[in-house]
């Protein structure tokens, strides 16, 4: 682990940045798979996840990677549907349905993957010349 | 020693380094809300490190905040074309100053085994 005594190395730096995309990415995919759901109380209805990034500095070598400070539900009210027909229907015959926007999900997605992506490209450029200097007689 | 040996291009290699860890910091915190991108004038901080600074010096009184071309609503000033360009003109200039050195080298084997 990256310390006073032991700098961040370039790998810390991209490994850490994957692993805070790699949670943005589970947090889109559990609200596209909880999408549509429906619940019979409002407070039983799922909520979006939404992961919140921070940079974290390392002050000997300069260089600065990514923290996920936490991940929080997203403060949405869940839509309210009259279908006195369905099994969890409360007593007035509602139900409420998880508001989840799913174009702003793939897009967020998509993000990700592209950040994830460039990351990764970043990496095996720096590792091909981190090799070609060692090679070096 | 090896200042003499590699002459400018010992330098210059280890601020390309450095550039190299702060442009993949930028690529790394592109979702970070508030992240504002940094970057390393390499000229300055060469021309600092030839006259006589320290490597941090050098590059502490070299490195500026990226201007972003549109600055976005979250703080973030990481824009990905730019950072690529500059990540991809840095390794470049990684890889000359290499050729540079082991060109160097080369010839100095060549003149110890006394080919």
């Amino acid at each position: 682990m990256p310390g006073p005594t032991n700098p961040m190395s370039l790998f810390d730096v991209a490994s850490r940045a994957m692993s805070a995309q790699l949670v943005r990415m589970n947090a889109s995919a559990s609200n596209l798979a909880n999408a549509g759901n429906v619940s019979g109380t409002e407070e039983g209805a799922y909520r979006p996840l939404r992961p919140v990034f921070a940079e974290e500095l390392d002050r000997s070598s300069g260089m600065a990677t990514v923290r996920v400070t936490g991940v929080y539900r997203q403060d949405t009210a869940p839509k309210r549907s009259h279908d006195p027909d369905h099994p969890l229907a409360d007593a007035n015959g509602d139900v409420w349905e998880s508001p989840v926007d799913e174009n702003a999900e793939l897009v967020e997605m998509m993000e990700s993957a592209r950040q994830y992506q460039n990351v990764v490209e970043a990496m095996q450029t720096a590792k091909q010349l981190m090799l070609e200097t060692m090679r070096m007689k | 020693m090896s200042n003499s040996l590699l002459g400018i291009h010992g330098t210059a290699l280890e601020l390309r380094s450095q550039r190299l860890g702060l442009l993949s910091s930028n690529l790394a915190n592109a979702g970070t809300p508030g992240y504002k991108a940094k970057d390393i004038d390499f000229a300055a901080a060469l021309k600092a490190r030839t006259s006589g600074a320290s490597e941090d010096t050098a590059i502490a009184s070299a490195t500026r905040y990226r201007v972003p071309v549109m600055p976005s609503l979250d703080g973030n000033t990481v824009e990905m074309a730019t950072e690529q360009t500059a990540f991809a003109e840095n390794a470049v200039g990684y890889s000359a100053t290499l050729s540079f050195i082991r060109g160097r080298v080369e010839t100095i084997t060549r003149a110890i085994k006394g080919e």
